[in-house]
């Protein structure tokens, strides 16, 4: 090697002119990508305003969806969005937030620990590792819920949850008929076999996000209330969980978020028919599943019609998703600030 | 059993006499007992056997998934499936060869689009300092687009590109898709490029490297299994989305290279439109090819996933 040779060298100035054209570029492109939302709400919105200029606010409130008259009203549809939404909420929150304290307390290897050590072979180099091995596997089984698309889920609903709940339903709807919520029969598609494909699909989205904010608790937390005498389930309510409640309450309104503007499941599954209900057995209709429906074969009017109801979803999606995200920002804020 | 509980021994147990605890008179040694006969240690274990139970009942719908894709379009499978064109109503026999073909085309456009502009957005956000207002922005847009309805995106591609162009085609069904798969590439990037250690940027840094050699040279493939884990897990959401192709693509029932070459901007198969068709039919031969490419569709997804996160897990292992 030369002497006077080096491996290291100052930029010639070539190498500083493409370093900061590179740099603007970088930097460009993050504009456009900025940019690029604004202008995807924009032109939601603009092809949205010739129907809002039309339809005014009662479009909010109608009630019938007519294209021959040109009647358009999305209230059914926005009650079916709530609705579902909010079903799917409760059961998959009450199933995500289960399956999180199972995967963060460790209770599958401990369990498999136990049993290992039945046979004494625990700390056997191979079967030794199994108990983590089966935890990642329960974890990715769980992630996995969230890696089949929403169009399977939906022809699964119609072939098996359909016929499974339906004997169920209209035994219920015979026997407990007088309570609103069971007031009408199940006759294939409806809000009940909807909402329970729905709280599946959102689970995984509840489970990771607060099993992160469930593993995050500082250790000393649990360890200062085991010391204190408390039981497992008393740490876990008392200390653990309020601990985290600002992650999982973000995990929630995300997974809210999710269920508002999922599309394929719903529109094959909650029966796409224009009714204010507040059965669980009526068919109904989502504002996503009614643009899926109508927007292939849908004339240049009622396009403009069909903006706005996506302007609609837009809004109410984007709302939840800021807040949504805002509270996960501050909590991590806060865990941090604690350590 | 599972209980972390801690069982005291003997001596804490009150008997006949009660027994000295010492200095610690106003501890109430009773009430730490760990027997089932104890509330407080019974609700334990139910609680935890009640999450137990959840887990697994939670996981049910997805064998059940698994068991019939494999049963009712295992069935069905065969090698025709692959080379045949989609059948009319109460023909027999078909397949769904130009849905392949449409999936694989238009996710591969998806990929093209998002992925130079999400890993350029990437560097950005990685290379940016630390209380960057922008970068702050970009980012949390970014989150924000995670969560957005991927109906809405094809809404969006239906007014910018089809009202445009003048009719539903692939291009447009691409481009739909690549706004879904932004976001999980410019996050997953930006985190694995973080992941670098600070000390083979500093490394680089003396040597006299220019921010542009740095990306290129260190950081980009230090960084690069996560990256493509990203990449791949955007692929995989991409290639199951349906409602954007709805809106933007349609379905054709035709193969896409018509005399011998592709035209991008005709409407055109996807396996997930193709399924959704079929599933409402009340044909037999239609739902059983719904089911079978609902099979080929989770297995494609499920190939991406998979190949994805052992890319992922090279790079912890290293």
């Amino acid at each position: 090697m030369p002497e006077n040779k080096q491996i290291s060298q100052p930029p010639t100035r070539f190498q500083g002119m493409l370093d900061t054209a590179f740099g603007r570029l970088c930097h460009g492109i993050a504009w456009l990508f900025i940019l690029l939302i604004v202008f995807i709400v924009l032109r939601i919105a603009t092809a949205a305003v010739p129907a809002l200029r039309q339809q005014g606010l009662g479009f909010l409130s109608g009630t019938s969806w007519d294209p021959n008259q040109g009647e358009y009203g999305i209230l059914p549809e926005i009650w079916g969005t709530l609705y579902s939404s909010l079903l799917a909420l409760v059961i998959g929150t009450a199933f995500g937030l289960s399956v999180a304290i199972f995967l963060s307390e460790g209770y599958l290897a401990t369990f498999v620990f136990a049993i290992l050590k039945l046979f004494d072979v625990h700390s056997h180099p191979a079967w030794g590792k199994l108990p983590d091995r089966l935890e990642q596997l329960l974890k990715n089984l769980i992630e996995l819920l969230a890696a089949i698309p929403s169009v399977v889920y939906g022809l699964w609903g119609l072939f098996v949850v359909i016929p499974l709940v339906r004997p169920a339903c209209n035994w219920l709807h015979v026997k407990l008929g007088w309570i609103p919520l069971f007031g009408t029969t199940l006759s294939g598609p409806g809000m009940l076999p909807a909402a329970i494909v729905l709280s599946i699909m959102i689970l995984p989205t509840i489970t990771a996000i607060s099993r992160d904010a469930l593993v995050s608790v500082p250790s000393k937390l649990r360890m200062a209330a085991y010391g204190l005498g408390a039981t497992q389930w008393e740490t876990i309510l008392a200390v653990i969980l309020p601990a985290a409640m600002r992650g999982i309450f973000g995990a929630v309104v995300l997974a809210f978020g999710r269920a508002l503007g999922e599309t394929m499941a719903l529109a094959m599954l909650v029966g796409n028919a224009n009714k204010i209900s507040i059965s669980l057995f009526s068919p109904a209709n989502t504002l996503a599943a009614l643009l899926a429906n109508n927007f292939p074969e849908a004339g240049p009017k009622e396009v403009g019609v069909l903006m706005y109801a996506a302007l609609v979803l837009l809004g109410i999606t984007l709302l939840t998703n800021v807040f949504g995200a805002l509270i996960l920002q501050r909590a991590t804020g806060d865990l941090e600030g604690s350590r | 059993m599972i209980r972390k509980d801690v069982t005291i021994e003997q001596p804490l147990t009150p008997k006949s006499t009660e027994p000295d605890y010492g200095p610690f008179t106003d501890v109430d040694f009773p009430e730490l007992e760990r027997s089932l006969r104890r509330p407080r240690t019974l609700l334990s274990l139910i609680m935890s056997w009640l999450v137990a139970g959840m887990t697994l009942l939670a996981l049910i719908p997805l064998f059940s998934v698994i068991a019939m894709l494999l049963w009712r379009g295992g069935r069905k499978l065969s090698f025709s499936l692959f080379t045949q064109l989609p059948p009319a109503p109460l023909e027999l026999g078909g397949g769904f060869g130009n849905a392949i073909v449409g999936t694989l085309l238009m996710v591969a456009l998806a990929t093209m689009i998002s992925v130079p502009i999400g890993i350029l957005c990437a560097i950005f956000l990685a290379q940016a300092e630390k209380g960057s207002h922008f970068a702050n922005a970009v980012r949390f847009a970014a989150k924000v687009l995670t969560g957005f309805p991927s109906i809405l995106a094809g809404v969006f591609a239906y007014g910018a590109l089809v009202l445009v162009t003048g009719g539903f085609s692939a291009f447009a069904g691409g481009a739909a898709l690549s706004i879904l798969m932004l976001p999980t590439i410019i996050l997953t990037a930006e985190d694995t490029i973080r992941m670098v250690p600070a000390r083979m940027r500093e490394a680089a840094i003396g040597m006299g490297a220019t921010n542009t050699q740095l990306v290129w040279m260190v950081l980009l493939p230090t960084a690069l299994p996560g990256i493509l884990t990203g990449v791949m897990l955007a692929v995989a959401r991409a290639a199951g989305e349906t409602a954007p192709l709805l809106l933007t693509a349609l379905f054709s029932n035709y193969w896409i290279a018509s005399h011998g070459h592709i035209d991008l901007m005709q409407p055109t198969a996807s396996l997930a439109v193709l399924i959704y068709n079929f599933a409402g039919m009340p044909f037999e031969n239609q739902v059983e090819l719904a089911w079978a490419a609902a099979l080929v569709l989770v297995l494609l997804v499920l190939v991406a996933n998979l190949a994805g996160q052992s890319l992922s897990r090279k790079q912890i292992r290293e």
